[in-house]
Protein backbone atom coordinates (compact mmCIF):
# COMPACT_ATOMS: atom_id res chain seq x y z
CA UNK A 1 0.00 0.00 0.00
CA UNK A 2 1.14 3.61 -0.55
CA UNK A 3 1.33 5.70 2.54
CA UNK A 4 1.63 8.91 0.82
CA UNK A 5 0.86 9.78 -3.11
CA UNK A 6 1.11 13.17 -4.83
CA UNK A 7 -0.29 13.18 -8.24
CA UNK A 8 0.59 16.36 -10.54
CA UNK A 9 0.26 18.30 -7.41
CA UNK A 10 0.90 21.92 -7.78
CA UNK A 11 1.52 25.46 -5.39
CA UNK A 12 1.95 28.94 -6.60
CA UNK A 13 1.70 31.52 -3.86
CA UNK A 14 -0.18 34.99 -3.47
CA UNK A 15 3.08 36.51 -4.87
CA UNK A 16 3.74 34.52 -7.37
CA UNK A 17 6.36 31.98 -6.46
CA UNK A 18 5.69 28.46 -8.33
CA UNK A 19 6.91 26.21 -5.17
CA UNK A 20 5.64 23.20 -6.71
CA UNK A 21 5.28 22.73 -10.45
CA UNK A 22 3.29 19.61 -10.76
CA UNK A 23 5.22 16.68 -8.92
CA UNK A 24 4.41 13.12 -8.46
CA UNK A 25 5.45 11.04 -6.01
CA UNK A 26 4.81 7.45 -3.98
CA UNK A 27 6.00 6.41 -0.60
CA UNK A 28 5.41 2.99 0.10
CA UNK A 29 4.14 2.03 3.64
CA UNK A 30 6.96 0.93 5.82
CA UNK A 31 9.77 2.59 3.60
CA UNK A 32 12.08 5.11 5.29
CA UNK A 33 12.27 7.76 2.17
CA UNK A 34 14.48 10.86 2.45
CA UNK A 35 13.10 13.94 0.67
CA UNK A 36 15.93 16.30 0.19
CA UNK A 37 16.42 19.22 -2.05
CA UNK A 38 18.18 22.53 -1.30
CA UNK A 39 16.50 25.15 0.55
CA UNK A 40 13.61 27.09 -1.40
CA UNK A 41 13.23 23.53 -3.69
CA UNK A 42 9.26 23.37 -2.22
CA UNK A 43 9.90 20.54 0.10
CA UNK A 44 8.76 22.19 3.05
CA UNK A 45 5.52 23.16 0.76
CA UNK A 46 5.24 19.91 -0.30
CA UNK A 47 4.92 18.55 3.71
CA UNK A 48 2.80 21.64 4.78
CA UNK A 49 0.36 20.20 1.95
CA UNK A 50 0.18 17.23 3.33
CA UNK A 51 -0.34 18.57 6.98
CA UNK A 52 -3.09 20.80 5.41
CA UNK A 53 -0.91 23.88 6.74
CA UNK A 54 -0.42 24.68 3.36
CA UNK A 55 -3.44 24.85 0.74
CA UNK A 56 -2.43 23.36 -2.64
CA UNK A 57 -3.34 25.09 -6.24
CA UNK A 58 -3.90 21.91 -7.88
CA UNK A 59 -3.58 18.11 -7.71
CA UNK A 60 -4.06 15.15 -5.53
CA UNK A 61 -2.74 14.13 -2.52
CA UNK A 62 -3.65 10.66 -0.51
CA UNK A 63 -2.19 9.19 2.71
CA UNK A 64 -2.98 5.51 3.15
CA UNK A 65 -5.75 5.88 0.93
CA UNK A 66 -7.81 8.35 2.02
CA UNK A 67 -7.93 11.24 -0.05
CA UNK A 68 -6.81 15.06 1.46
CA UNK A 69 -10.01 16.76 -0.37
CA UNK A 70 -12.65 14.23 0.67
CA UNK A 71 -11.05 12.58 4.01
CA UNK A 72 -9.25 15.07 5.74
CA UNK A 73 -9.94 13.74 9.42
CA UNK A 74 -8.59 10.63 8.20
CA UNK A 75 -5.99 11.80 6.15
CA UNK A 76 -4.49 14.14 8.97
CA UNK A 77 -5.00 10.98 11.78
CA UNK A 78 -2.17 8.89 10.16
CA UNK A 79 0.29 11.58 10.35
CA UNK A 80 2.63 12.71 12.63
CA UNK A 81 4.82 15.79 11.80
CA UNK A 82 8.33 16.92 13.51
CA UNK A 83 8.89 20.61 12.18
CA UNK A 84 11.93 22.62 11.17
CA UNK A 85 10.86 25.31 13.78
CA UNK A 86 10.00 24.41 17.21
CA UNK A 87 5.69 25.07 17.30
CA UNK A 88 4.78 24.08 20.46
CA UNK A 89 3.65 26.58 23.52
CA UNK A 90 6.93 27.26 25.64
CA UNK A 91 5.22 28.44 28.85
CA UNK A 92 3.67 24.73 28.50
CA UNK A 93 5.26 21.40 30.65
CA UNK A 94 6.86 18.52 28.63
CA UNK A 95 4.19 16.50 29.93
CA UNK A 96 1.42 19.43 29.36
CA UNK A 97 2.41 19.87 25.56
CA UNK A 98 2.38 15.59 25.26
CA UNK A 99 -1.13 14.89 26.87
CA UNK A 100 -2.71 18.36 25.24
CA UNK A 101 -1.28 16.27 21.78
CA UNK A 102 -2.78 13.14 22.42
CA UNK A 103 -6.22 14.63 23.65
CA UNK A 104 -6.27 16.49 20.03
CA UNK A 105 -5.91 12.96 18.14
CA UNK A 106 -8.66 11.80 21.20
CA UNK A 107 -6.51 9.66 22.76
CA UNK A 108 -7.44 8.90 26.69
CA UNK A 109 -5.72 10.44 29.41
CA UNK A 110 -4.65 7.09 30.89
CA UNK A 111 -3.78 5.69 27.03
CA UNK A 112 -1.79 9.56 26.91
CA UNK A 113 0.07 8.82 29.95
CA UNK A 114 1.40 5.41 29.16
CA UNK A 115 2.90 6.15 26.07
CA UNK A 116 4.08 9.38 27.75
CA UNK A 117 6.13 7.42 30.10
CA UNK A 118 7.20 5.15 26.77
CA UNK A 119 8.35 7.99 24.52
CA UNK A 120 10.39 10.24 27.47
CA UNK A 121 12.09 7.52 28.76
CA UNK A 122 12.89 6.39 24.80
CA UNK A 123 13.91 10.14 24.05
CA UNK A 124 16.04 10.64 27.34
CA UNK A 125 13.66 13.45 28.51
CA UNK A 126 11.88 12.11 31.45
CA UNK A 127 13.62 13.40 34.22
CA UNK A 128 12.48 16.70 32.30
CA UNK A 129 8.75 15.95 32.30
CA UNK A 130 7.94 18.36 34.68
CA UNK A 131 10.21 21.17 33.17
CA UNK A 132 8.75 24.36 31.48
CA UNK A 133 9.76 23.69 27.34
CA UNK A 134 11.55 27.25 26.52
CA UNK A 135 13.95 25.85 29.42
CA UNK A 136 14.98 23.29 27.11
CA UNK A 137 17.89 22.83 25.29
CA UNK A 138 17.63 22.87 21.34
CA UNK A 139 18.23 19.31 21.65
CA UNK A 140 15.69 18.51 23.81
CA UNK A 141 13.02 20.75 22.32
CA UNK A 142 13.90 18.48 18.65
CA UNK A 143 13.49 15.51 20.95
CA UNK A 144 10.21 17.05 22.49
CA UNK A 145 9.08 17.62 19.24
CA UNK A 146 9.65 13.81 17.74
CA UNK A 147 7.60 12.31 20.91
CA UNK A 148 4.92 14.28 20.38
CA UNK A 149 4.45 13.42 17.00
CA UNK A 150 4.39 10.03 18.00
CA UNK A 151 1.62 9.99 20.77
CA UNK A 152 -0.93 9.22 18.75
CA UNK A 153 1.13 6.52 17.09
CA UNK A 154 0.94 7.40 13.46
CA UNK A 155 1.67 5.33 10.55
CA UNK A 156 3.25 8.01 8.62
CA UNK A 157 6.02 10.15 10.38
CA UNK A 158 6.90 13.36 8.60
CA UNK A 159 10.20 14.62 9.96
CA UNK A 160 11.56 17.57 8.75
CA UNK A 161 14.96 18.06 9.26
CA UNK A 162 14.80 16.76 12.71
CA UNK A 163 18.48 16.66 13.64
CA UNK A 164 19.51 20.42 12.24
CA UNK A 165 21.62 21.81 15.46
CA UNK A 166 21.99 18.96 17.61
CA UNK A 167 25.55 17.85 18.65
CA UNK A 168 26.88 14.16 17.28
CA UNK A 169 25.72 12.10 20.10
CA UNK A 170 22.54 13.43 20.11
CA UNK A 171 21.99 12.84 16.56
CA UNK A 172 23.04 9.17 16.45
CA UNK A 173 20.77 7.89 19.19
CA UNK A 174 18.09 9.98 17.21
CA UNK A 175 19.41 7.73 14.34
CA UNK A 176 18.56 4.75 16.34
CA UNK A 177 15.27 6.03 17.36
CA UNK A 178 14.15 6.62 13.94
CA UNK A 179 15.73 3.37 12.57
CA UNK A 180 13.51 1.37 15.62
CA UNK A 181 9.85 3.32 14.84
CA UNK A 182 10.79 2.24 11.19
CA UNK A 183 11.59 -1.17 11.90
CA UNK A 184 8.35 -1.41 14.14
CA UNK A 185 6.42 -0.44 10.75
CA UNK A 186 6.07 3.15 10.73
CA UNK A 187 6.69 4.82 7.66
CA UNK A 188 8.93 7.81 7.82
CA UNK A 189 9.74 10.63 5.05
CA UNK A 190 13.30 12.79 6.41
CA UNK A 191 14.43 16.03 4.74
CA UNK A 192 17.53 17.17 6.12
CA UNK A 193 20.56 18.91 5.01
CA UNK A 194 23.12 15.92 6.50
CA UNK A 195 23.20 14.08 3.21
CA UNK A 196 25.35 11.49 5.16
CA UNK A 197 22.27 10.84 7.65
CA UNK A 198 19.70 10.40 4.28
CA UNK A 199 22.41 7.98 3.00
CA UNK A 200 22.27 6.01 6.25
CA UNK A 201 18.93 5.93 6.81
CA UNK A 202 16.80 5.89 3.67
CA UNK A 203 16.02 3.03 1.24
CA UNK A 204 14.68 5.47 -1.39
CA UNK A 205 15.23 9.35 -2.12
CA UNK A 206 13.63 11.71 -4.09
CA UNK A 207 15.19 15.12 -4.55
CA UNK A 208 13.37 18.04 -5.26
CA UNK A 209 14.77 21.56 -7.24
CA UNK A 210 13.15 24.43 -8.10
CA UNK A 211 9.56 23.01 -7.92
CA UNK A 212 10.19 19.59 -9.90
CA UNK A 213 11.59 15.95 -8.67
CA UNK A 214 14.88 15.57 -10.72
CA UNK A 215 15.61 12.08 -8.80
CA UNK A 216 13.37 9.53 -7.79
CA UNK A 217 14.96 5.98 -7.18
CA UNK A 218 15.98 3.36 -4.50
CA UNK A 219 19.13 4.66 -2.26
CA UNK A 220 21.29 2.07 -3.73
CA UNK A 221 20.36 2.51 -7.54
CA UNK A 222 21.06 6.53 -6.72
CA UNK A 223 24.18 5.88 -5.59
CA UNK A 224 25.40 3.84 -7.90
CA UNK A 225 24.58 6.47 -10.96
CA UNK A 226 27.95 8.12 -9.54
CA UNK A 227 30.66 8.09 -11.70
CA UNK A 228 33.25 8.86 -10.05
CA UNK A 229 34.36 10.25 -6.38
CA UNK A 230 37.10 12.26 -4.82
CA UNK A 231 39.77 11.07 -2.69
CA UNK A 232 41.99 12.77 0.01
CA UNK A 233 45.32 11.58 0.45
CA UNK A 234 47.37 12.94 2.73
CA UNK A 235 50.89 12.98 2.48
CA UNK A 236 53.86 12.15 5.07
CA UNK A 237 56.46 15.47 3.07
CA UNK A 238 55.74 18.67 1.44
CA UNK A 239 54.86 18.77 -2.01
CA UNK A 240 56.87 21.33 -4.51
CA UNK A 241 54.35 20.62 -7.02
CA UNK A 242 51.56 18.76 -8.21
CA UNK A 243 52.74 14.82 -9.15
CA UNK A 244 51.95 13.78 -12.64
CA UNK A 245 49.21 10.72 -12.60
CA UNK A 246 48.57 10.38 -16.44
CA UNK A 247 44.67 9.79 -16.45
CA UNK A 248 43.65 11.35 -13.24
CA UNK A 249 42.71 15.01 -12.41
CA UNK A 250 44.89 15.72 -9.59
CA UNK A 251 45.05 18.92 -7.24
CA UNK A 252 46.90 19.95 -4.27
CA UNK A 253 44.99 22.17 -1.94
CA UNK A 254 48.23 22.64 0.11
CA UNK A 255 51.94 21.16 0.57
CA UNK A 256 50.66 18.00 2.43
CA UNK A 257 47.63 17.19 0.47
CA UNK A 258 46.64 15.78 -2.98
CA UNK A 259 43.01 15.14 -4.12
CA UNK A 260 42.10 13.02 -7.06
CA UNK A 261 39.15 12.05 -8.91
CA UNK A 262 39.02 8.57 -9.44
CA UNK A 263 36.21 7.14 -12.14
CA UNK A 264 34.51 3.67 -11.65
CA UNK A 265 36.39 1.83 -13.69
CA UNK A 266 39.94 3.17 -12.40
CA UNK A 267 41.88 1.41 -9.69
CA UNK A 268 42.97 2.58 -6.39
CA UNK A 269 46.16 0.37 -6.29
CA UNK A 270 47.46 2.17 -9.96
CA UNK A 271 47.38 5.78 -7.85
CA UNK A 272 49.46 4.09 -4.77
CA UNK A 273 51.86 2.37 -6.96
CA UNK A 274 52.76 5.59 -8.92
CA UNK A 275 52.62 7.58 -5.92
CA UNK A 276 55.40 4.95 -4.45
CA UNK A 277 57.66 5.14 -7.57
CA UNK A 278 57.58 8.97 -7.41
CA UNK A 279 58.39 8.97 -3.88
CA UNK A 280 55.34 10.08 -2.37
CA UNK A 281 54.50 8.12 0.90
CA UNK A 282 50.36 8.31 2.41
CA UNK A 283 49.95 8.68 5.68
CA UNK A 284 45.72 8.23 5.42
CA UNK A 285 42.96 8.48 2.78
CA UNK A 286 39.43 9.87 2.83
CA UNK A 287 36.80 10.65 0.64
CA UNK A 288 36.05 14.03 0.25
CA UNK A 289 32.32 13.98 0.58
CA UNK A 290 29.56 11.21 1.17
CA UNK A 291 28.38 9.43 -2.16
CA UNK A 292 25.08 11.32 -1.60
CA UNK A 293 26.30 14.86 -1.44
CA UNK A 294 28.26 14.68 -4.10
CA UNK A 295 25.55 13.38 -6.65
CA UNK A 296 22.86 15.80 -4.79
CA UNK A 297 25.76 18.78 -6.24
CA UNK A 298 25.44 17.80 -9.44
CA UNK A 299 22.14 17.41 -9.97
CA UNK A 300 21.06 20.46 -8.71
CA UNK A 301 23.22 21.98 -10.26
CA UNK A 302 21.94 21.11 -13.79
CA UNK A 303 19.84 23.68 -15.08
CA UNK A 304 18.39 20.82 -17.45
CA UNK A 305 18.37 17.91 -14.79
CA UNK A 306 14.58 17.22 -14.51
CA UNK A 307 14.06 13.80 -14.40
CA UNK A 308 10.62 13.39 -13.53
CA UNK A 309 7.33 15.46 -11.62
CA UNK B 1 -14.88 6.55 17.34
CA UNK B 2 -15.59 9.95 15.53
CA UNK B 3 -17.03 11.33 18.31
CA UNK B 4 -14.93 10.17 20.75
CA UNK B 5 -12.19 12.29 19.15
CA UNK B 6 -13.89 14.67 19.17
CA UNK B 7 -15.09 14.95 22.58
CA UNK B 8 -11.61 14.16 23.54
CA UNK B 9 -10.28 17.01 22.06
CA UNK B 10 -12.85 19.40 22.57
CA UNK B 11 -12.43 18.34 26.49
CA UNK B 12 -8.31 18.98 25.61
CA UNK B 13 -8.86 22.84 24.16
CA UNK B 14 -11.61 23.98 27.06
CA UNK B 15 -8.72 22.32 30.01
CA UNK B 16 -5.50 24.28 28.22
CA UNK B 17 -7.83 27.19 28.27
CA UNK B 18 -9.07 27.03 31.72
CA UNK B 19 -5.31 26.20 32.87
CA UNK B 20 -4.22 28.98 31.02
CA UNK B 21 -6.55 31.34 32.57
CA UNK B 22 -5.66 29.91 35.84
CA UNK B 23 -1.36 29.85 34.99
CA UNK B 24 -1.50 33.80 34.48
CA UNK B 25 -4.83 34.59 37.36
CA UNK B 26 -2.61 38.10 37.66
CA UNK B 27 -3.49 38.86 34.06
CA UNK B 28 -6.54 36.99 34.11
CA UNK B 29 -8.25 37.66 37.42
CA UNK B 30 -7.11 40.21 39.22
CA UNK B 31 -7.11 43.31 36.91
CA UNK B 32 -10.83 43.30 35.95
CA UNK B 33 -11.22 42.69 39.93
CA UNK B 34 -9.35 45.98 40.86
CA UNK B 35 -11.10 48.02 38.15
CA UNK B 36 -14.38 46.79 39.13
CA UNK B 37 -13.67 47.66 43.00
CA UNK B 38 -12.01 51.41 41.75
CA UNK B 39 -15.72 51.94 39.38
CA UNK B 40 -17.81 50.64 42.57
CA UNK B 41 -15.37 53.81 44.42
CA UNK B 42 -15.19 56.01 42.70
CA UNK B 43 -18.60 56.29 40.74
CA UNK B 44 -20.60 54.27 42.97
CA UNK B 45 -19.86 55.52 46.42
CA UNK B 46 -18.28 58.78 45.62
CA UNK B 47 -20.00 60.52 42.96
CA UNK B 48 -22.87 58.13 42.75
CA UNK B 49 -24.26 59.27 46.24
CA UNK B 50 -24.74 62.86 44.51
CA UNK B 51 -26.26 62.05 41.15
CA UNK B 52 -29.40 59.98 42.85
CA UNK B 53 -31.48 56.99 42.13
CA UNK B 54 -31.56 56.19 38.62
CA UNK B 55 -34.11 54.34 37.44
CA UNK B 56 -35.87 53.75 40.42
CA UNK B 57 -32.52 52.50 41.78
CA UNK B 58 -29.69 53.75 43.81
CA UNK B 59 -27.00 54.84 41.31
CA UNK B 60 -24.51 52.14 42.68
CA UNK B 61 -27.11 49.32 41.98
CA UNK B 62 -28.32 50.88 38.32
CA UNK B 63 -24.67 50.57 37.40
CA UNK B 64 -23.64 47.14 38.71
CA UNK B 65 -25.02 44.91 36.00
CA UNK B 66 -23.70 47.11 33.60
CA UNK B 67 -20.30 46.62 35.71
CA UNK B 68 -20.29 43.21 35.80
CA UNK B 69 -21.30 42.33 31.94
CA UNK B 70 -18.42 45.15 31.32
CA UNK B 71 -15.94 42.64 32.51
CA UNK B 72 -17.44 39.55 30.93
CA UNK B 73 -17.68 41.19 27.54
CA UNK B 74 -13.97 42.59 27.66
CA UNK B 75 -12.56 39.13 29.08
CA UNK B 76 -14.63 36.99 27.22
CA UNK B 77 -13.07 38.90 24.17
CA UNK B 78 -9.51 39.22 25.55
CA UNK B 79 -9.45 35.56 26.20
CA UNK B 80 -10.18 34.22 22.62
CA UNK B 81 -8.02 37.19 21.03
CA UNK B 82 -4.90 36.52 23.02
CA UNK B 83 -5.18 33.01 23.50
CA UNK B 84 -5.71 32.44 19.65
CA UNK B 85 -3.52 35.10 18.06
CA UNK B 86 -0.75 33.80 20.92
CA UNK B 87 -1.02 30.47 19.56
CA UNK B 88 -0.57 31.69 15.49
CA UNK B 89 1.94 33.87 16.75
CA UNK B 90 4.27 31.13 18.72
CA UNK B 91 2.76 28.68 15.93
CA UNK B 92 1.40 26.19 18.38
CA UNK B 93 -1.84 26.91 16.71
CA UNK B 94 -0.65 24.27 13.92
CA UNK B 95 -0.92 21.69 16.84
CA UNK B 96 -4.53 21.67 15.97
CA UNK B 97 -4.46 22.64 12.53
CA UNK B 98 -2.78 19.05 12.09
CA UNK B 99 -4.74 17.36 14.30
CA UNK B 100 -8.13 15.28 12.67
CA UNK B 101 -10.35 17.93 15.48
CA UNK B 102 -12.87 19.64 12.71
CA UNK B 103 -12.80 23.53 12.77
CA UNK B 104 -15.72 23.70 13.95
CA UNK B 105 -15.34 22.01 17.14
CA UNK B 106 -11.76 23.98 17.81
CA UNK B 107 -13.94 27.56 17.17
CA UNK B 108 -16.54 25.92 19.84
CA UNK B 109 -13.23 25.28 22.14
CA UNK B 110 -12.03 28.79 22.30
CA UNK B 111 -15.26 30.24 22.63
CA UNK B 112 -16.15 28.08 25.17
CA UNK B 113 -12.66 28.96 26.73
CA UNK B 114 -13.83 32.49 26.43
CA UNK B 115 -16.73 32.13 28.26
CA UNK B 116 -15.07 30.56 31.45
CA UNK B 117 -13.05 33.25 32.05
CA UNK B 118 -16.07 35.83 31.39
CA UNK B 119 -17.90 33.86 33.65
CA UNK B 120 -15.06 33.76 35.91
CA UNK B 121 -14.27 37.69 36.29
CA UNK B 122 -17.91 37.56 36.19
CA UNK B 123 -18.18 36.09 39.25
CA UNK B 124 -15.00 37.74 40.88
CA UNK B 125 -16.69 41.42 40.02
CA UNK B 126 -20.06 39.76 41.18
CA UNK B 127 -18.80 39.21 44.78
CA UNK B 128 -16.54 42.71 45.06
CA UNK B 129 -20.32 43.88 43.82
CA UNK B 130 -21.91 42.19 47.06
CA UNK B 131 -19.15 44.27 49.11
CA UNK B 132 -20.62 47.72 47.78
CA UNK B 133 -24.23 47.18 47.26
CA UNK B 134 -26.93 44.43 47.91
CA UNK B 135 -28.05 43.27 44.40
CA UNK B 136 -31.67 41.43 43.89
CA UNK B 137 -32.42 38.98 41.12
CA UNK B 138 -35.24 39.55 39.43
CA UNK B 139 -35.12 36.80 36.87
CA UNK B 140 -32.53 34.37 36.82
CA UNK B 141 -33.08 32.54 33.59
CA UNK B 142 -32.62 36.15 31.81
CA UNK B 143 -29.77 37.22 33.74
CA UNK B 144 -27.89 34.07 33.27
CA UNK B 145 -28.93 33.42 29.64
CA UNK B 146 -28.07 37.02 29.07
CA UNK B 147 -24.76 36.69 30.40
CA UNK B 148 -24.00 33.63 28.22
CA UNK B 149 -24.96 34.77 24.84
CA UNK B 150 -23.01 38.25 25.51
CA UNK B 151 -19.80 36.32 26.53
CA UNK B 152 -20.20 33.72 23.74
CA UNK B 153 -20.37 37.04 21.22
CA UNK B 154 -17.82 38.69 22.34
CA UNK B 155 -15.68 35.45 22.52
CA UNK B 156 -16.52 34.37 18.50
CA UNK B 157 -15.71 38.67 18.07
CA UNK B 158 -12.42 37.99 19.73
CA UNK B 159 -12.04 35.00 17.29
CA UNK B 160 -12.17 36.85 14.70
CA UNK B 161 -10.38 39.78 15.65
CA UNK B 162 -7.29 36.94 16.58
CA UNK B 163 -8.01 34.90 13.09
CA UNK B 164 -7.14 38.44 10.96
CA UNK B 165 -4.55 39.72 13.24
CA UNK B 166 -1.31 39.74 11.66
CA UNK B 167 0.55 41.50 14.86
CA UNK B 168 0.58 42.21 18.57
CA UNK B 169 -0.86 46.28 17.72
CA UNK B 170 -4.28 44.57 15.75
CA UNK B 171 -5.11 42.58 18.64
CA UNK B 172 -5.52 45.58 21.05
CA UNK B 173 -6.47 48.45 18.42
CA UNK B 174 -10.60 46.67 17.86
CA UNK B 175 -10.17 46.48 22.49
CA UNK B 176 -9.23 50.04 22.68
CA UNK B 177 -11.11 51.79 19.74
CA UNK B 178 -14.20 49.65 19.01
CA UNK B 179 -15.07 47.57 22.25
CA UNK B 180 -14.26 50.38 24.88
CA UNK B 181 -15.58 53.28 23.34
CA UNK B 182 -18.67 51.01 22.37
CA UNK B 183 -18.98 49.56 26.37
CA UNK B 184 -18.87 52.63 27.80
CA UNK B 185 -21.46 54.28 25.63
CA UNK B 186 -23.61 51.29 26.14
CA UNK B 187 -25.64 52.28 28.85
CA UNK B 188 -23.12 50.76 31.33
CA UNK B 189 -22.97 54.09 33.62
CA UNK B 190 -26.65 55.54 32.13
CA UNK B 191 -30.03 55.06 31.39
CA UNK B 192 -29.85 55.97 27.86
CA UNK B 193 -33.37 57.78 28.59
CA UNK B 194 -31.33 60.63 29.50
CA UNK B 195 -29.81 61.42 26.69
CA UNK B 196 -31.49 63.55 23.16
CA UNK B 197 -33.81 61.73 20.67
CA UNK B 198 -31.00 61.75 17.97
CA UNK B 199 -28.23 60.29 21.02
CA UNK B 200 -30.76 57.88 21.68
CA UNK B 201 -31.15 56.77 17.88
CA UNK B 202 -27.82 56.67 17.51
CA UNK B 203 -27.17 54.15 20.98
CA UNK B 204 -29.52 52.12 19.73
CA UNK B 205 -26.88 51.00 16.81
CA UNK B 206 -24.75 49.93 19.50
CA UNK B 207 -25.28 46.01 20.07
CA UNK B 208 -23.90 45.83 23.84
CA UNK B 209 -26.77 48.54 24.64
CA UNK B 210 -29.07 45.48 24.49
CA UNK B 211 -26.94 43.04 26.27
CA UNK B 212 -26.43 45.42 29.22
CA UNK B 213 -29.88 46.26 29.14
CA UNK B 214 -31.35 42.24 28.94
CA UNK B 215 -28.92 41.97 31.91
CA UNK B 216 -29.98 44.79 33.94
CA UNK B 217 -33.44 43.53 33.52
CA UNK B 218 -32.25 39.85 34.48
CA UNK B 219 -31.08 41.86 38.06
CA UNK B 220 -33.54 44.43 38.45
CA UNK B 221 -36.39 44.44 35.75
CA UNK B 222 -35.65 47.49 34.27
CA UNK B 223 -34.69 48.22 30.56
CA UNK B 224 -33.85 50.80 28.31
CA UNK B 225 -34.61 47.79 25.50
CA UNK B 226 -37.25 45.52 24.38
CA UNK B 227 -35.71 42.32 25.87
CA UNK B 228 -37.05 40.32 23.45
CA UNK B 229 -35.04 42.09 20.68
CA UNK B 230 -32.33 42.18 22.35
CA UNK B 231 -32.54 38.14 22.63
CA UNK B 232 -32.71 38.29 19.00
CA UNK B 233 -29.57 40.32 18.67
CA UNK B 234 -27.09 38.28 20.86
CA UNK B 235 -28.84 34.83 19.22
CA UNK B 236 -28.27 36.29 15.64
CA UNK B 237 -24.74 37.41 15.93
CA UNK B 238 -23.53 34.22 17.93
CA UNK B 239 -24.63 32.32 14.99
CA UNK B 240 -23.56 34.75 12.26
CA UNK B 241 -20.24 35.34 14.12
CA UNK B 242 -19.98 31.22 14.65
CA UNK B 243 -20.84 30.53 11.11
CA UNK B 244 -18.17 33.50 9.87
CA UNK B 245 -15.48 31.99 12.39
CA UNK B 246 -15.48 28.29 10.75
CA UNK B 247 -15.54 29.93 7.10
CA UNK B 248 -12.52 31.90 7.93
CA UNK B 249 -10.63 28.61 9.45
CA UNK B 250 -11.93 26.33 6.55
CA UNK B 251 -10.91 28.43 3.86
CA UNK B 252 -7.60 28.97 5.84
CA UNK B 253 -7.90 32.76 6.31
CA UNK B 254 -4.74 33.70 8.67
CA UNK B 255 -3.78 30.05 9.63
CA UNK B 256 -2.88 28.85 6.17
CA UNK B 257 -0.88 30.00 3.44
Amino acid sequence: MKALTFRNLSKTYKNGVQALKGIDLDVEEGDFFALLGPNGAGKTTAIGIVTSLVNKTGGQVAIFGHDLDKELAASKACIGVVPQEVNFNQFETVTTILLNQAGFYGIPRSVARSRLEKYLTTLQLWDKRNAVSRTLSGGMKRRLMIARALMHEPRLVILDEPTAGVDIEVRRSMWTFMREINNAGTTIILTTHYLEEAENLCRHVAIIDRGRIIENDRMASVLRKLQTEVFVFNLHSPLGAVPELPGYRVSMPDDHTLEVEVSKQQSLNEIFSRLSSAGIEVLSMRNKSNRLEELFMRLVNQPTAAVGG
Amino acid sequence: MLLQVNTVGFKTIVLREFHRIVRIWAQTIVPPAITAALYFIIFGSLIGRRIGDMGGYTYIQYIAPGLIMMAVITNSYGNVVSSFFGAKFGKHVEELLVSPLPNWLIVAGYICGGVVRGLMVGAVVTIITLIFTRLQVYHFAVLLSAVLLSSVVFALAGMVNAIFAKNFDQISFIPTFVLTPLTYLGGVFYTILLLPQWAQSISHANPILYMVNAFRYGFLGVSDVNVGLAYTIMIGAAVVLYVFCVTLLNRGVGTRE
